[in-house]
């Protein structure tokens, strides 16, 4: 076993401390070391997006970044999300939408829609669709996924 | 006794009870749990399809540094070769432990061979690697046709055939083989005036639920084992690890955690029997947790499979004869769903003559598992395909030539069964009057179909309890794990004969020690059969209510009235209270109302579906895109739309995943070289437009608000709709699935 190397980072807001070995994801650090497990594994290789989380403003597949690299960095993740008065108008947005029916891939995928409306407030529904297509969602059909990220889009 | 009616609940869409838990990263799934003390296994599998094991060391792995238990089939107890009942089906002991860890043989890639727990799961994986099996290879079957060739390889030399109540002599792969007769079927053949015969192949598909499996178990010193789980049915895996581990049922808790999706491929233990022997091993928790190759390559797909669909019809279009040959993939162990798919290849018509055969055949695969209307989408793709070619060589229109021979109330099915009042016409119906049936469909390279399902639904086991609180709420406890808005369902249920809000429902999934047996979430059953069950517990509730007004007003019980979520009573003089102030009031009354229900509903109403869409077909690349879907469907009464048209939708787009590009892809050696979600390509959102559903609702005289299952039948009809739009598109039966770029290129002659 290597040596764990001390990482300081940001999440959501908050400076966060933690040991990890280099060959732990960002994903293993955030589930297991931290218990922040909204990010789920569906794949660990990036192929499904539940992992997903925004890293310095930029959304990632935490499974491929390691936990190492993350020092001096800021991670938002679906546990930021929300005030705790009142939800992100995504996660409103999903619920008034019905968009998720086992709630795996909800997470990465409102926080893949995040991503997209800080970039692009008012996104078309094929826009909506181009950069969601990195998240897997199987119950779905991603009609009502759709529908809730285009709300969210027109309520902000 | 169905209710015609207006509800104040059924029919509404509220938010969902665990839906705040869902989108914000709290709720607590099955991979998501932890203990102290935890220690993490995983999992050594079969590189090879077909090999026997000569020899397994794992001494290695033992001494390796972190490393705290290995347990191989050694460590299960002797399974004997007999028939265990498992609620849904008699399962045979050893070929069930077999599947969990390979003793003699390995009979697919991906075959645990041995698990090993860890302090950390890099370890356990490392562990593995120091694993030395020495194996003896045999030669892999990997298709039904192969398989029952008269000398291809044998996967189990005890498997005899059992065929129409005969034991064969000598082993076989055809584990067995069944027929349904109905008429005269070489009469039927003759009054037809076009025979059209045709054969069909699907491929293999997985369920791919985006959740991988996952188990942790503890062993206490007492004796208790407690494993945390997803899982579509914790009584069942209690089940299936009291036979598996020869343990009392007393001494096994289950607790279903939140689920990631299951589709029928959570039914089956894999990683939990797993976790439980290394418990007890090491005497700490456990907890395994599948890889997505694992989830590939070690559970169940649904099968491959070879069929035949021989139809005749005269020329005015009635349907006088079917015939049907099915030949299905069990997998490893025999078990495929080839009787459902015999049940529904023809359901939706009324044919007088009819044969059907089926085939239960084992191959170098994983053991098929349950998905989604299990073996009735391979089933319809060529019923619908032909039924289609009929209605174009006969110059009818596709939607036409289904209504006229559509089933209806007491039409007889060809396996037996009569129908109750069920919607197959009224899904036709809706169809046609949609605008879509009605819009222009004549450029070039695009082409719309349409195709038919149907799915016989479920009843079984349900138990439901509901604890009145005093401020007029309930908690409702269930035993049904909420794969997709079932406690909405259920606790709507409950709402409405209550007189109460569907937020005035608190509904909690709980472990097997706190609720009544409860069968799986599966089969269409859980808003019917568990919502069958809340329906009749809130009726317990209200006679307890009315007990405790009458003794509160001194009257009799009879003169107790209960409407619209008032209580009052009907003669004497005039009293009337809420069920919210009556709830404050139980502690002087007697004490806490409890209501309760059990049941095992046999009304489960079949549900019927009916899809359009239309296509555009690259013909440089073969590839085919949605451009329009619509799918109407009988729900009998939809509970909560919202999640009975996410149901549809979703249903649909596993169909379209199926029609056009998942599949199994194997090498000469059995060994699948796509065992992850890039090379095994499931639909994105990018691939796909918005899905049209349609509600129809022909209320199921079997439940009292008419509910029908709604979860299966919508995955049915895409591979034929989309077979018969490519066919209007470029004017090419494709037979195969997946209907790929590849095939479809092939196909038109351009490779």
């Amino acid at each position: 076993m290597a040596r764990k190397s001390h990482v300081q980072t940001t999440i959501n807001g908050e400076t966060v401390e933690f040991l990890c070995e280099p060959r732990q994801s960002l994903l293993e650090v955030l589930r297991d070391e931290l218990h922040l497990t909204g990010a789920k594994e569906g794949c660990n290789n990036g192929n499904c997006g539940a992992c997903s989380v925004i890293l310095d403003g930029r959304l990632v597949n935490s499974c491929l970044v390691l936990g190492a690299e993350i020092d001096g960095k800021s991670v938002e993740t679906i546990e930021g999300l929300a005030d705790p008065e009142k939800l992100h108008p995504i996660q409103d947005a999903f619920l008034e939408n019905a968009a998720l029916q086992c709630g795996i891939c909800t997470p990465g995928f409102i926080m893949s829609a995040k991503a997209l409306l800080d970039k692009n407030p008012n996104p078309t529904e094929h826009e909506v669709r181009y950069w969601l297509a990195g998240n897997l969602c199987r119950c779905t059909g991603y009609d009502k996924i759709v529908r809730a990220v285009l709300d969210a889009a027109s309520a902000t | 006794m169905a209710e015609k009616k207006e509800y104040k609940v059924i029919g509404t869409r509220p938010i969902r009870h665990d839906g705040v838990d869902k989108v914000t990263g709290r709720a607590i799934y099955g991979g998501d749990f932890q203990i102290t003390g935890l220690l993490h296994g995983r999992v050594l599998r079969s590189p090879h399809a077909h090999a026997r094991i000569v020899s397994i060391d794992t001494s290695r792995a033992e001494a390796h540094p972190g490393v705290k238990g290995v347990v191989t089939a050694q460590d299960l107890p002797t399974a004997a070769d007999k028939m265990a009942d498992l609620g849904e089906g008699a399962v045979n002991l050893k070929y069930l432990c077999d599947n969990i860890l390979a003793s003699d043989k390995a009979l697919y890639k991906g075959h645990a061979i041995a698990a090993v727990a860890a302090t950390n799961p890099h370890i356990a994986e490392e562990a593995c690697e120091l694993i030395e099996v020495e194996y003896e290879l045999l030669p892999p079957v990997l298709e039904v046709r192969q398989a029952m060739e008269p000398d291809a390889p044998i996967l189990h030399d005890n498997l005899r055939t059992s065929s129409l109540g005969e034991t064969g002599d000598k082993p076989s792969n055809v584990a067995s083989h069944f027929q349904h007769k109905k008429g005269d079927i070489d009469k039927g053949f003759d009054e037809a005036d076009i025979i059209i015969e045709r054969e069909f192949v699907t491929g293999t598909v997985h369920q791919g639920y985006i959740e991988p499996h996952n188990a942790t178990a503890l062993y206490n010193p007492d004796g208790q084992l407690t494993v945390w789980c997803s899982t579509q049915g914790a009584f069942t895996v209690r089940e299936q690890l009291a036979e598996i581990l020869q343990y009392p049922i007393s001494k096994i808790k289950v607790v279903p955690l939140e689920i990631g999706g299951g589709f029928g491929g959570k039914i089956n233990v894999y990683v939990k029997p797993l976790a439980a022997l290394l418990a007890k091993k090491t005497g700490k928790p456990v907890k395994v947790l599948m890889n997505r190759a694992d989830v590939f390559e070690g559970t169940g797909p649904t099968p491959a499979s070879y069929i035949t669909i021989k139809m005749g019809a005269t020329n005015d279009g009635k349907i006088t004869a079917a015939q049907t040959s099915l030949f299905f993939e069990a997998g490893a162990y025999p078990g495929s769903p080839v009787g459902a798919g015999a049940m529904c290849v023809f359901a939706p018509y009324n044919i007088e003559n009819a044969q059907i055969d089926g085939y239960d055949i084992v191959v170098n695969k994983p053991k098929t598992a349950p998905y989604r209307a299990p073996g009735a989408t391979n089933a319809a793709f060529g019923t619908e395909t032909v039924v289609d070619e009929i209605a174009e060589k006969l110059n009818i229109d596709p939607l036409e030539i289904r209504l006229m021979n559509g089933a209806k109330e007491g039409d007889r099915r060809a396996d037996g069964p009569v129908y109750p009042r069920i919607g197959f016409i009224e899904t036709l119906e809706a169809a046609k009057e949609h605008p879509h049936y009605g819009s222009p469909n004549g450029k070039k390279y695009h082409g719309r179909g349409i195709a038919s399902g149907f799915w016989f639904n479920i009843g079984l086991e349900s138990s439901v309890t509901i604890n009145v609180n005093p401020d007029g709420t309930v908690n409702l406890v269930e035993g049904s794990t909420d794969i997709g808005g079932t406690r909405a369902s259920i606790a709507m249920q409950a709402a409405e004969v209550l007189g109460i809000s569907a937020e005035s429902v608190n509904p909690t999934v709980v472990d097997t020690n706190s609720i009544g047996y409860t069968a799986v979430t599966g089969g269409s059953r859980t808003t019917y059969a568990t919502g069958y069950a809340a329906y009749e517990a809130a009726q317990d509730v209200v006679k307890q209510m009315k007990e405790r007004a009458a003794k509160l007003w001194d009257v009799d019980e009879d003169n107790i009235q209960f409407a619209d979520g008032e209580f009052s009573s009907i003669n004497g003089k005039e009293e009337q209270i809420s069920f919210k102030d009556l709830s404050a009031r139980l502690g002087e009354t007697g004490g806490p109302v409890i209501g309760r229900a059990t049941m095992n509903p046999a009304g489960a109403g079949g549900a019927f579906a009916t899809h359009v869409v239309d296509v555009e077909v690259d013909v440089d690349t073969g590839k085919v895109e949605i451009l329009r879907y619509t799918a109407t469907q009988d729900a009998g009464k939809a509970i909560h739309p919202s999640y009975v048209e996410g149901q549809i939708q979703g249903g649909v787009v596993q169909g379209i995943g199926w029609a056009l590009n998942e599949e199994y892809i194997y090498n000469d050696d059995g060994a699948m070289t796509n065992a992850s979600f890039l090379d095994y390509r499931m639909p994105t959102c990018l691939d796909l437009p918005m899905i049209d559903a349609v509600i129809v609702e022909v209320p199921n005289p079997g439940h009292p608000y008419g509910v029908r299952g709604v979860g299966e039948v919508p995955i049915i009809p895409p591979p034929a709709a989309i077979a018969n739009a490519i066919y209007d598109a470029v004017g090419i039966r494709m037979t195969e699935l997946p209907m790929s770029p590849d095939r479809l290129l092939k196909a038109m002659g351009k490779i």
